[in-house]
């Protein structure tokens, strides 16, 4: 009795010990952006019991991996909102993994926003269109979430980027994304190019872009791509560029652009 | 007439130690306990098999978790099955008390069983971590080719760039250190199950008891948020269940990385030594409190 008495007092002084090391090693790598997967009670009613006591024995990518296996399923059946909350169950448990925020907005905004536009039981156009942007809104949504846990990374930038140009048509948006994406230290060889681009294409900004062209520009032949090219061509004449200070692009447009 | 050499009594022998390690290595190895490397091998390959309509990114990401989490299992596994076992095998076979009769201190036959245990766990890890690797090498190999193969058309730069992401993709020096603490948490189970069978008096009671405290482990760090931000006035029944859990169970989440350096995360060199650090201090004092229980136990 005596002795056990004495090795719960050695157990409790140790833990007492261990308890601010313990929080403080926490916080250090929480600050590394460990940790960061969200188990509470919402996510036990969309994973369930067992699979959520598994990810809270440490297993939560394990889990979280097959999900993400269920929502591909769910895709090959084309059932979208089953999907959606496989993707919102994946993403709360690994939100540093982008492979998830990526896929999953990529699903929405890209192939349910297609089946959407081409429903053939919804004869109304108008509502084709709304369920179509309301899964372009929805992509984005995945993406927006998605940054918040991954500020210091470029991929969903780009990505965002992406769906802004090509799906919403945003170009102002797509330039701050893209330039977001530009200023992570993971950034990718275009992305700085493609902000530049989406600049020149958003309203009220020709000046400040043709400036960032122009610098494109001379940076060298890699920069001077045909986009590149004609997006100056079209800004020295917008903006009424005097002649002498025009840059000639045709040479440079022949050779960039393929035969 | 030769002259009788009488070497005197040491109160620590390592020699003795890792007589007792070795022996108890040796038990276990004839236990067959490495059969469950074909289970692992069989989870890794069985995962890859399951992603073949799955993009390279997405199928090494799937890999690395279910390797890791079976590596994760599995170590667990051989950290509180054969320790449990040691202490009431010894007891049923006799062995300890001729060993015990001996002029062997009690504490040099439990760290020789913690060690011996501890060794089987380091030679797991790292054959595991060799199928594992063997496994990622093998998908990274047709990834490449099949990268290679399906960008021929395209210029040298997007093709090398290419092949960069499928490279990042597959192994990560990250997850070495994700494995040491796996490692470190299994040695600490094993400590924490020893230290559990010195007075347990069914090892089936041994192995129950630490899944309960492995599993409270993984959670405890909840328990200790909940108490350290108490913002309004709790109970004081809910106090003392928090302080209690917070202050007797260890933090095992602490140890839990490899999630999120799969996921891409870089695992900082502090943390990581600390943490390290800390998995050394929890096996060292449950070794000590264990010998605390041992000491003075009626065999």
């Amino acid at each position: 009795m005596k002795r056990s008495l004495l090795a719960l007092l050695a157990v409790a002084i140790f833990g007492l010990v261990k308890l601010p090391f313990e929080a403080g090693l926490t916080k250090e790598f929480s600050k590394a952006h460990f940790y960061s997967g969200q188990l509470n009670l919402d996510l036990r009613k969309s994973i369930g019991q067992a699979a959520f006591i598994a990810a809270f024995s440490g297993f939560r990518s394990a889990v979280a991996d097959g999900l993400w296996i269920r929502a591909h399923i769910a895709w090959e059946h084309t059932q979208w909102g089953v999907m959606k909350e496989y993707f919102d169950a994946t993403t709360a448990l690994q939100p540093r993994a982008l492979l998830f925020w990526e896929g999953a907005s990529w699903h929405m905004a890209y192939n349910a926003s297609v089946a959407a536009m081409e429903n053939r039981q919804q004869p109304r156009e108008a509502l084709r269109i709304k369920a179509r942007n309301e899964y372009y809104k929805i992509g984005e949504e995945y993406l927006l979430r998605g940054i918040a846990y991954n500020e210091d990374r470029a991929l969903l930038y780009d990505r965002l980027g992406l769906l802004y140009a090509d799906k919403m048509k945003d170009h102002c948006k797509a330039s701050w994304a893209y330039f977001e994406a530009a200023a992570r230290p993971d950034a990718m060889a275009y992305v700085h190019r493609l902000a530049v681009y989406e600049l020149a294409r958003c309203p009220g900004h020709d000046a400040q872009a043709y400036k960032m062209l122009v610098d494109l520009f001379h940076k060298g032949k890699q920069e001077r791509l045909p986009t590149l090219l004609k997006l100056i061509d079209q800004l020295q004449i917008k903006l009424d560029i005097p002649p002498t200070e025009r840059i000639d692009i045709q040479a440079d447009l022949r050779e960039a652009t393929p035969r | 007439m030769s002259a009788l050499t009488i070497t005197p009594h040491k109160s620590f022998s390592p020699a003795r130690v890792t007589a007792i390690a070795s022996n108890t290595f040796l038990e276990l190895v004839r236990l067959k306990v490495f059969y469950f490397l074909l289970l692992f091998a069989l989870a890794g390959i069985g995962a890859s098999l399951l992603l073949v309509s799955f993009t390279f990114q997405e199928q090494f990401q799937v890999i690395k978790d279910v390797c890791l989490g079976a590596m994760s299992i599995f170590t667990w596994l051989l950290a509180v099955l054969p320790t449990a076992m040691l202490l009431p095998k010894d007891v049923e076979d006799r062995t300890l008390y001729t060993i015990l009769a001996k002029p062997v201190p009690r504490f040099e036959y439990l760290l020789g069983k913690l060690l011996g245990v501890l060794a089987l766990l380091f030679i797991a890890t790292i054959l595991m971590s060799g199928l594992f690797c063997i496994v990622l090498y093998v998908y990274e190999q047709q990834a490449l080719s099949y990268t290679v193969r399906s960008m021929q058309a395209l210029p040298a730069d997007q093709i090398e760039a290419a092949l960069r992401d499928v490279r990042n993709s597959a192994f990560n020096i990250n997850l070495v250190p994700g494995i040491i603490l796996i490692y470190l948490k299994a040695a600490f189970c094993a400590s924490l199950t020893l230290l559990i069978s010195t007075f347990s008096s069914s090892w089936i009671f041994t192995v129950i008891v630490s899944a309960v405290i492995y599993f409270i482990g993984n959670i405890q760090w909840i328990a200790r948020e909940a108490w350290e931000n108490q913002v309004v006035n709790p109970s004081l029944i809910a106090t003392l269940f928090l302080s209690a859990v917070s202050i007797f169970f260890p933090d095992l989440h602490i140890f839990t990385i490899v999630d999120d350096v799969v996921a891409g995360n870089a695992v900082p060199l502090i943390p990581f030594l600390k943490a390290s650090a800390l998995g050394i201090c929890y096996t060292s004092f449950y070794l000590a409190v264990a010998y605390l229980m041992f000491a003075w136990k009626e065999l």
